[in-house]
């Protein structure tokens, strides 16, 4: 509809407009300091709860920051480097955690870039009730992180769980603690993982590949190249920026995991499964360290910066 | 729902590519695939009306015997861990935060859009880069500063400062930038102010935008976890996400009234979910192609 109203008001306003060459107040050059008065509150907020905390957060770093103590002494760079000297209390808590994210990372993000993919491939075909099941593979991605834990881990229970009720039926083990063990616990946190988020990484590979040009494929087809070809020459090509932005949320999002241990395994077996957000918000927020728990999240977030010029750095324009 | 689709398929084959044995195989795999993500969620609901002893039964059953409201009744009576109190709550702050996100986003998308200014570049690029940090650097010096505010353990601690998100402001530039300005232009002839240019002419033609952002910050503040578990300690004062952790802390195995619990929180997702669900899809998906 208002592409309607659009072409008939088009002659009407450019015309008068460029004959008397006159502009007035037209929002393109408004007044000086109404853009910023315009975004004054959202700026209210984004300085306040978004650049200010990643600057006072590297001052918390630099201190002995008991929340629970009146005094926060500046120790420098020393909250840093008990991360990487093996005789500081810290120093196996913390790689335990960034371990556990490791595995985490790498088990759940080829899956959550190929699998989606796939269902999306799928998807991106014509037929009737596509929507329908567009709607059933995206619906736990709104449940959010706490129902699915909870949910799953009654589905996971080793006794009276429908996972291993189901397995035992149809002949696998029974008594699998996937809550409990390693690496079955893995197993179960990067499944669930996969089971909640794969609809939100399909739909935006959906719609990717719905930007692709149906000539292109046309053109493939009439050079006789095969399925497999028109996917590898046309698809994957057409669809590059929107893998790298795909594996560049997935990797930050599964390394920020923490609800899904928190609710599912509580770190078990032993601290096994307590990955670093669990771990440094543990260390911070719980026992009030937050010195240390704030160089945490520093060295994971390098780590994250490292991995994204990675990423880029492999999703480089390759050609010229 | 299946064998319609594949009769209809059949008498009114669409293309003429031979896709008959395809569309079979297809429909199979979709299906098993849509069960694979459907059945949990229909299981937590029939777990949720069976009693304390069907709910732990080995094998489990299906249906329920004797469906009963029994442990929805227990959890939204119980003190220790008052469910309806944390809806009400998560209610309040999500409707509130949607609110605070669509309007401070909606200003602030909307020069970076169509006004030419000083700084413009430079602040856009700020917000954008920020949509990549990861929000754990984030949880420490906040939580500071909220403390600050005097915010910790109230709903403000849950509806501002997820709401300095840079998403809103991304996702509504990309939707002005889309809207033809010769509307506004009009506006302007007309000796319309920008303010009132931006009030009756932009807004309104942005009403699906505005909707979607504003059901997806509601959807994202309802499912929030981390955060609130630790500015939310009070009973009374948490959400259902952060109150579904006490109440499994409470009532370690007790299935039936965690499942009542999960479907508290659950329903009024899947509502906006069911009704909205093309908005909401087409939304996510969207701030894909732009990145």
């Amino acid at each position: 509809m208002a592409d309607n109203v659009l072409v008939e008001q088009r002659p009407q306003v450019t015309e008068p407009n460029g004959g008397t060459g006159k502009r007035v107040r037209s929002p393109g050059a408004p007044p000086p300091g109404v853009p910023w008065l315009f975004m004054a509150p959202y700026l209210l907020l984004f300085g306040g709860f978004v650049l200010l905390p990643i600057v006072y957060g590297l001052w918390i770093s630099l201190h002995d920051y008991d929340y629970t103590l009146p005094g926060h002494p500046w120790v420098g760079l020393a909250n840093y480097t008990a991360l990487f000297s093996s005789d500081s209390t810290v120093f196996s808590d913390f790689w335990n955690s960034m371990k556990a994210t490791g595995i985490f990372t790498l088990g759940s993000v080829p899956l959550l870039l190929v699998v989606p993919l796939a269902v999306a491939l799928v998807m991106n075909q014509r037929f009737k009730g596509r929507n329908v099941f567009r709607a059933l593979f995206f619906a736990p991605y709104v449940l959010g992180v706490a129902v699915v834990a909870v949910l799953w881990r009654f589905l996971l229970d080793a006794n009276i769980g429908l996972v291993n009720q189901v397995a035992g039926a149809v002949g696998l083990p029974d008594k699998t603690a996937w809550l409990t063990s390693t690496p079955s616990a893995w197993v179960a946190l990067i499944g669930v993982t996969v089971w909640w988020t794969l609809g939100f990484n399909a739909v935006i590979y959906l719609a990717g590949l719905q930007e692709i040009p149906e000539e292109l494929y046309e053109a493939a087809r009439v050079d006789g190249a095969s399925a497999w070809q028109r996917f590898r020459h046309v698809t994957l090509p057409g669809l590059k920026p929107v893998v790298s932005f795909v594996t560049m949320i997935t990797i930050i999002s599964s390394a920020n995991v923490f609800g899904q241990p928190y609710l599912m395994t509580r770190g078990a077996p032993g601290t096994e499964t307590r990955t670093a957000i669990y771990y440094f918000t543990d260390q911070g927020l719980r026992n009030y360290q937050m010195g240390n728990a704030a160089a945490m999240s520093y060295v994971l977030t390098l780590v994250l910066i490292l991995a994204s010029l990675l990423v880029t750095w492999a999703f480089r324009e390759r050609r010229g | 729902m299946a064998t319609a689709t594949a009769t209809t398929t059949a008498t009114t084959p669409e293309k003429r590519k031979p896709v008959r044995r395809g569309t079979v195989a297809r429909l199979v795999v979709l299906t098993l695939l849509g069960l694979i993500f459907v059945s949990p969620l229909i299981f937590m609901a029939l777990t949720s009306f069976k009693n304390r002893i069907e709910s732990a039964a080995v094998p489990p059953t299906l249906w329920p015997h004797d469906p009963t409201a029994e442990a929805y009744r227990s959890v939204l009576t119980s003190s220790g861990t008052p469910v309806l109190r944390w809806f009400v709550n998560s209610m309040i702050a999500a409707s509130a935060n949607a609110a605070l996100v669509v309007a401070t986003a909606a200003l602030a998308a909307y020069p970076l859009a169509r006004m030419d200014f000083r700084g413009k570049r430079v602040i856009f690029g700020l917000i954008v880069a920020t949509i990549f940090v990861p929000p754990v650097i984030l949880i420490i010096p906040n939580y500071l500063i909220i403390g600050k505010l005097q915010w910790l353990d109230t709903l403000l601690a849950v509806i501002v400062p997820t709401a300095a998100g840079a998403f809103g402001v991304f996702f509504l530039r990309q939707f002005f930038l889309s809207l033809p300005s010769e509307l506004e232009e009009a506006a302007a002839l007309d000796g319309a102010s920008i303010w009132r240019t931006f009030l009756s002419v932009v807004l309104p033609l942005s009403k699906p935008a505005l909707a979607t952002l504003a059901m997806l910050a509601f959807l994202t503040n309802w499912n929030d976890f981390l955060w609130p578990v630790y500015v939310l300690f009070s009973p009374e004062s948490q959400t259902l996400p952060a109150g579904l952790s006490t109440l499994q802390s409470a009532n370690n195995v007790r299935y039936d009234l965690l499942m009542a619990g999960a479907m508290i929180a659950s329903v009024p997702v899947l509502v906006i979910y069911v009704f909205a669900q093309r908005f909401i899809i087409e939304g996510v998906s969207r701030s894909g192609l732009k990145g």
